[in-house]
């Protein structure tokens, strides 16, 4: 029964990592950079909830539409003025950037909101009726399982089916042939941030609800744990970024409750590095061979 | 060129704005000091008086800011009230922010050693305290510290006291408590195994508590980069029949563990030791969730003993005063005693100060917020404790 219960808890928290990998994959597959300050997109999203439900008495949903509208704006604004200028120029400073702007706003948010760690409430506090026995589920771990599988299914439909979808599968494969075709690669890298940044910011209020200590430091480590996702899934894949969450939060669940939770940490990185050693481009990644 | 200018001033905004968050961090609240005292003038070696400089580290920012903010604003009402006594010894506070870290600890002592400090209260935390401890004993300061309670602080130090009890001390306080009073209790731990304080007393308590015929169910373990989720820890606790958990941590994961143990519907006595005072004070907590919860601490701010020290921090800082405003508070008064003791006087050297006050503080008593305290050659401090609990908001004894 036990085991039962770290596995829902390795589910929730996977499913908490696998919504921000999602945002991370879609950047990196059609952007082709790795946007290394999605993880602070997600502390933003975090404290415009938290001011909204502390201090404008505001109900949870609206402080959730109210996050996902200021991190898509957020998004688009951080693509034009930093990454846009730099579209032809080479990946190292592309990624140099993104480290820039993640530090940008870590300290903008200590600016503002102090460094003080600040107690989010839960916005989700219904609690699910015991059922196989003594199993506990949380009300935020079913909301962010439910949460994660909708988005996940939601990107798949958007990204083969809508016409901005095909417009971002194509930037993903060729971008200049796609300029040809009559597609606006701007607006659509744009379009893909700002979906990934409304991602960040639903990650940013289930990642608190569930770990309730908010300081301008929250989203980095959970944001280095879904770029690992993204990439043991296979970086680029829809699919993978969801596999890469769920199965890394297990895999810590169970080193933490098994082996030791100092090592949780370390183990989750060395099944990484395994995985990579077996299949480069990632569990379900595909490998295309570079053409020289 | 036009776009690359663009992207040079994003970069350049973004560390100008990083410089400016730096800056905030720094404490202000000390105006510029001069050398010249007027008390010192008039006194004469033997007879204590002048203006001493005294410095103050400790974490202003950061996820423990609330123990260093408490701890200097305690020190500051002590400061206060000294200088309008209008005795011969008056203080100058300076203090300095250390984010709780070890390395921002000794830049800081470093910096208030240039600034003539002449003795320090400080640092708050154990950690920056071994760090700092270590130089003040070479550079001869006298230093008393607030709560930075390891026995590592002291150990080795002649120079280097403590107000707080030492970890052993709070473990084997605690472990008597829970087998006297709470024998039916089912007990498990949780304790960060990479913070010399927390593990300090988890293993004084382990030994005493198991010595005492108690069982110890659970025992899970955290650290640092892995504080905020406890559902594998709660659920092991659950599992194993706990119904209390001795939790010798810091508020901010004891705010998670309480949080995330509600979420689970999972019904259990958190019981702390002193690192827990002030999570009723962080933003945005439900103190709900604390409401039955336990904690080992010297000082009650409802005790009418402490009445006048109490109203004076209200008025100046709009909260009420917690453990480690007591301790700052404290602190200031054990220098003074010592140093009126000693006979110091404000052109002493720090040196001089210290080798003065030494063989002092074995000798004097102060009667002061967190008890009657006299200390030991060693550092450590004896005074007496009381275990609290959470009613309605407020410490209650229990």
């Amino acid at each position: 029964m036990a085991f039962l219960q770290y596995l829902i808890s390795g589910i929730s928290l996977g499913s908490i990592y696998a919504i921000i990998a999602l945002g991370y994959t879609m950047v990196y597959g059609i952007a082709k950079m790795l946007n290394f300050a999605h993880g602070d997109v997600i502390m933003v999203g975090g404290y415009i909830s938290f001011c909204t439900t502390s201090y404008l008495d505001l109900p949870g949903w609206v402080s959730v539409v109210f996050a996902v509208v200021v991190c898509t704006v957020l998004g688009v604004v951080i693509e034009g003025l930093a990454y846009r200028p730099l579209r032809q120029a080479g990946s190292l400073a592309v990624l140099i950037t993104a480290i820039g702007v993640s530090y940008l706003l870590q300290n903008a948010a200590q600016l503002i909101w102090g460094a003080t760690p600040k107690n989010f409430t839960s916005l989700i506090n219904f609690q699910v009726p015991e059922f196989l026995g003594r199993l506990n589920v949380s009300g935020v771990m079913l909301v962010t399982v439910c949460a994660c599988v909708v988005i996940m299914l939601g990107l798949t439909w958007f990204t083969s089916q809508t016409k901005m979808g095909k417009a971002m599968r194509a930037c993903s494969e060729d971008r200049g042939a796609a300029q040809l075709m009559g597609i606006n690669v701007n607006r659509t890298i744009s379009m893909t941030f700002a979906i990934g940044s409304a991602l960040a910011a639903i990650a940013g209020v289930l990642l608190c609800s569930y770990s309730p200590v908010l300081q301008p430091t929250t989203g980095s480590m959970p944001g280095i744990k879904a770029f690992t996702a993204a990439v043991f899934g296979g970086i680029g894949s829809i699919p993978g970024a969801f596999l890469g969450g769920v199965l890394l939060g297990i895999i810590e669940a169970m080193a933490r409750a098994y082996l030791s939770s100092n090592l949780a940490n370390s183990i989750v990185f060395v099944v990484l590095i395994l995985v990579l050693l077996i299949r480069p481009a990632g569990l379900l990644g595909k490998y295309v061979p570079e053409k020289v | 060129m036009k776009k690359r200018n663009l992207a040079a001033l994003v970069t350049a905004g973004a560390m100008c704005l990083g410089l400016l968050a730096g800056c905030g961090g720094q404490a202000e609240n000390t105006p510029a000091g001069t050398n010249s005292d007027p008390a010192g003038e008039t006194s004469s070696a033997g007879t204590a008086g002048g203006t001493f400089k005294v410095g103050f580290i400790g974490p202003l920012t950061g996820p423990n800011a609330s123990y260093g903010n408490s701890a200097s604003q305690g020190a500051q009402i002590a400061v206060n009230e000294i200088n309008a006594l209008g005795g011969a010894i008056q203080f100058e506070l300076r203090v300095q922010d250390d984010v709780s870290d070890a390395e921002t600890a000794v830049n800081a002592y470093n910096s208030l050693m240039d600034w003539g400090m002449q003795a320090l209260v400080g640092p708050v935390t154990t950690g920056p305290a071994v760090s700092v401890a270590a130089e003040t004993y070479n550079d001869r300061v006298f230093a008393v510290t607030p709560s930075a309670s390891s026995l590592d602080v002291i150990d080795g130090k002649d120079n280097y006291f403590q107000i707080c009890f030492t970890d052993p001390n709070q473990g084997i306080s605690a472990a008597t408590y829970l087998s006297e009073s709470l024998p039916d209790a089912t007990v498990a731990v949780i304790y960060n195994n990479g913070d010399a304080y927390s593990t300090g007393i988890y293993e004084a308590f382990a030994q005493e508590y198991e010595r005492l015929g108690g069982q110890i169910v659970y025992t899970g373990t955290f650290t640092d980069d892995s504080q905020t989720d406890f559902s594998v820890q709660l659920t092991a606790a659950q599992n194993a029949g706990a119904d209390l958990i001795f939790a010798p941590i810091y508020y901010t994961p004891a705010s998670v563990i309480l949080t995330q143990g509600a979420a689970m519907g999972y019904d259990f006595t958190l019981f702390g030791c002193d690192g827990m005072d002030g999570i009723l004070g962080v933003e945005g907590f439900d103190t709900a969730l604390a409401e039955g919860m336990l904690l080992l601490t010297p000082f009650s701010a409802d005790l009418e003993e402490n009445a006048t020290f109490v109203d004076a921090y209200e008025t100046a800082y709009g909260s009420t005063p917690d453990q480690f405003a007591a301790d700052g508070y404290d602190c200031v008064y054990a220098l003074y005693t010592a140093l009126q003791e000693a006979g110091c006087t404000a052109d002493m050297s720090a040196e001089d100060i210290c080798e003065a006050l030494i063989p002092v503080m074995t000798q004097i008593e102060v009667d002061g917020m967190t008890g009657l305290l006299s200390w030991a050659a060693t550092g450590e401090v004896t005074k007496d404790f009381d275990v609290y609990v959470v009613e309605n908001g407020a410490y209650v004894v229990a």
